[in-house]
């Protein structure tokens, strides 16, 4: 069984700490969600499990299927299972979606045998107009520039291609949910759940409780000031609808939990 | 990609060096025949003019002073059947499936075997021969055209091809034929301490149409030698040329060439280069639109590493009304390597309603490469549009990061980012072959240490 395993995680950037002691376990077949307030350090966690190399880990452990994943470059966390599905897609000019996605199912197949020539041109064809199909999305698609010019819900389309072609037992979802019509986002999710199983992992970062209409997680985690402050299951995310986040910092951020808010 | 315009301030402080040596050649080396009077001239042109040296403009950012000139030789006669002969994968056709005729040329002459042209386009007055033959069996075509769009003045490289070239290629297309499959014509450089000169000729007259793919190569590693060329290519009016030039020397090999297309009325050019070869390179293409409505393309894809050094001087002379030139020249960086790109678009008097664009882009990979990239325009003319572009940037972290969070390892995300910057000379260029060739010399270069 994969599990992603993250141990007293702290992280800084540029010499600030963002992270400050985290802890989370994610099996494969569960859905996770991290809630937060903006600035709580929720992406830098998503960009750390991934190894963004301007994050700096001070301190803490992340173990998946067994790896020490600090000790891996991003591409090899890749190739292990692990897949973030960015906030911000990166356009990549001049490469288009197909070019891209074949470049990377070669470099994990010859990863495996080196001898490998590639995936069969036919194969990849037909593999990737299937998950197109998935994700409702136009043939052309195939043939445009990565993330070059697409709209903000071409972009999480385009993520939730490459989480369907690569096939990770570990998925992030960096705020997936950021910028997207309700349309996009029932198609997004649509993708997502298509996708999720006991093979799965899931960890959805999001900051409003919306995604979670349509990705149903079974645990839920409240995160504050870099680290997880609360967790439990789905009725922990209405709560937070009904009451905002305002409880959450009088709690952890006014000394001990002693203050507890009265529902209006 | 991280683009800023790059400004190179032009002082520079000069070292009090010895000047470049000169060559050993001598007016004996003048090969016989109808040319004789216009190589006798050249000669004294080869002759007053001294070695370009970095005071000049033109020569400021490649340094001659290097050159081992006076170790060149001209090769002896038949020199090319004690050196490396052609490999075969030079001759496979690029740009269709099968060639209209082809031409090798080869130090100190050419086998037998190295001509060949169908005969349906003998029988339509089609010409395409080595210089030698053509001067045999079409003096006056070869007398008419030598020096007739460049002259031996331009400079010292110019008048020495001028003066001494024995191998070169007459190409002539005669009013309104269309030349279906493309010719191809290798000049073929083995050997060390040759000095390689060679004269292109082309003419393709009035409403015409061809495809002229040039390569020059030699091998890898050969030893230091050099290549001196003159490309004069007419367009004749309603005539069209598709002109792929590659640039294959070896690494020992300095390199220098005057180029210029005359494009006549309603004409149209289609130019590609492809450069990755040579030790140094110093290379002047001019596109001259001479007629009203005559168009121009220029696509150049160049790629140094190790300590290359590609030196690419354009020129998009806007003469007549209604002219349209199109320039893009994008180049990537590796090693200890250099090069340059200065560009200018210059627009006659009478030349109004033209339509002028020159874009350089560069990609440094290595922290000690460098691209000086030196847009310029000058109008004389007022109602014209003229639009340029230049920029020098290096491979961005995010993106290589967001590749890599995909599996790609990293010498895979920075080839995947090159051919990304590539893309857009790819799409200019109509032929599957010459962007084959151009991806197997990215493949090639970002593997090499």
């Amino acid at each position: 069984m994969s599990e992603l395993i993250v141990k007293n995680l702290h992280v800084s950037i540029e010499g600030k700490e963002i992270l400050k002691g985290l802890d989370l376990t994610v099996k494969q077949g569960e859905v996770h969600a991290i809630m937060g307030p903006n600035g709580t350090g929720k992406s830098t966690l998503a960009y750390t499990l991934m190894g963004h190399p301007s994050y700096t880990v001070t301190e803490g452990e992340v173990w998946f299927k067994g790896r020490n994943v600090l000790e891996l470059e991003a591409d090899e966390r890749s190739r292990l299972g692990m897949f973030l599905a960015f906030q911000y897609p990166v356009a990549i000019p001049g490469v288009t979606v197909a070019n891209f996605l074949r470049t990377a199912i070669n470099a994990r197949r010859r990863v495996e045998n080196p001898e490998d020539k590639g995936v069969p041109i036919p194969e990849f064809r037909r593999m990737l107009k299937e998950k197109m199909e998935l994700l409702k999305m136009d043939s052309t698609f195939a043939g445009r520039y990565l993330n070059d010019g697409f709209s903000g819900g071409e972009k999480k389309r385009a993520e939730i291609l490459q989480m369907a072609t690569l096939k990770p037992e570990i998925a992030i979802l960096d705020e997936t949910d950021s910028g997207l019509d309700i349309d996009a986002l029932r198609i997004v999710s649509d993708g997502v759940n298509a996708l999720s199983g006991p093979e799965l992992g899931v960890l959805v970062i999001t900051h409003y409780q919306r995604l979670l209409n349509y990705i149903k997680p079974q645990f839920v985690h409240i995160m504050l000031g870099g680290r997880i402050v609360e967790s439990g299951g789905p009725d922990l995310a209405l709560h937070l609808e009904e009451q905002g986040y305002d409880w959450v910092r009088e709690k952890y951020e006014n000394g001990e939990s002693t203050i507890q808010r009265v529902s209006e | 990609m991280e683009e800023k315009p790059r400004v190179v301030v032009a002082s520079r402080t000069r070292r009090p060096e010895a000047a470049a040596k000169n060559f050993a050649f001598t007016a004996g080396d003048i090969p016989s025949g109808p040319l004789a009077d216009y190589r006798r001239r050249a000669w004294e042109t080869y002759a007053r003019l001294s070695m370009p040296a970095v005071t000049e403009e033109a020569w400021r950012r490649t340094d001659l002073r290097g050159l081992p000139a006076d170790t060149f030789r001209l090769p002896a006669a038949e020199a090319f059947r004690d050196l490396a002969p052609v490999p075969a994968g030079l001759l496979k056709p690029i740009t269709a499936s099968q060639h209209g005729g082809q031409v090798v040329l080869s130090p100190g002459g050419n086998s037998a075997d190295s001509l060949t042209l169908d005969e349906s386009l003998i029988r339509q007055g089609v010409v395409f021969a080595d210089l030698q033959t053509a001067e045999r069996e079409h003096p006056d075509l070869v007398t008419k055209l030598a020096g007739g769009v460049v002259r031996a003045e331009e400079g010292k490289f110019a008048a020495l091809t001028a003066a001494l070239a024995q191998n070169g290629v007459l190409l002539y297309v005669p009013k309104g034929v269309t030349v279906e499959q493309p010719l191809l014509s290798i000049l073929w450089g083995p050997g060390a301490n040759i000095a390689h000169l060679s004269h292109l000729l082309v003419w393709v007259d009035d409403g015409a149409s061809v495809t002229y793919v040039h390569e020059a190569a030699s091998p890898e590693e050969g030893g230091a030698s050099m290549h001196a060329g003159l490309v004069e290519i007419k367009v004749g009016d309603g005539a069209s040329l598709k002109f792929v030039e590659l640039q294959s020397w070896g690494r020992g090999v300095w390199n220098f060439s005057h180029e210029r297309v005359s494009v006549g009325r309603g004409g149209s050019l289609d130019w590609i280069f492809g450069a990755v070869g040579s030790r140094l390179t110093k290379n002047f293409s001019e596109l001259e639109l001479a007629g009203e409505g005559a168009a121009g393309r220029m696509s150049g894809f160049y790629f140094a590493d190790g300590s290359q050094h590609l030196d690419h001087d354009t020129q998009q002379n806007h003469l007549a009304p209604h002219t349209t030139s199109d320039l893009l020249f994008k180049g990537a960086l590796k090693g200890h390597s250099r090069s340059v790109w200065q560009g200018m678009i210059y627009v006659a008097p009478a030349a109004q309603k033209t339509d002028g664009y020159q874009a350089n882009r560069n990609l440094v990979l290595s922290p000690d490469a460098r691209a000086d990239s030196i847009p310029g325009l000058e109008i004389l003319a007022d109602d014209v549009r003229c639009t340029h572009g230049a920029t020098v940037g290096k491979l961005d972290a995010e993106p290589l990061f967001y590749l890599k969070s995909r599996g790609v390892p990293a010498p895979d995300a920075e080839r995947l980012m090159v051919e990304g910057f590539f893309d857009p000379i790819m799409q200019r260029i109509p032929f599957e072959g010459v962007r084959a060739r151009f991806q197997q010399a990215i493949h090639n270069k970002m593997e090499a240490a």
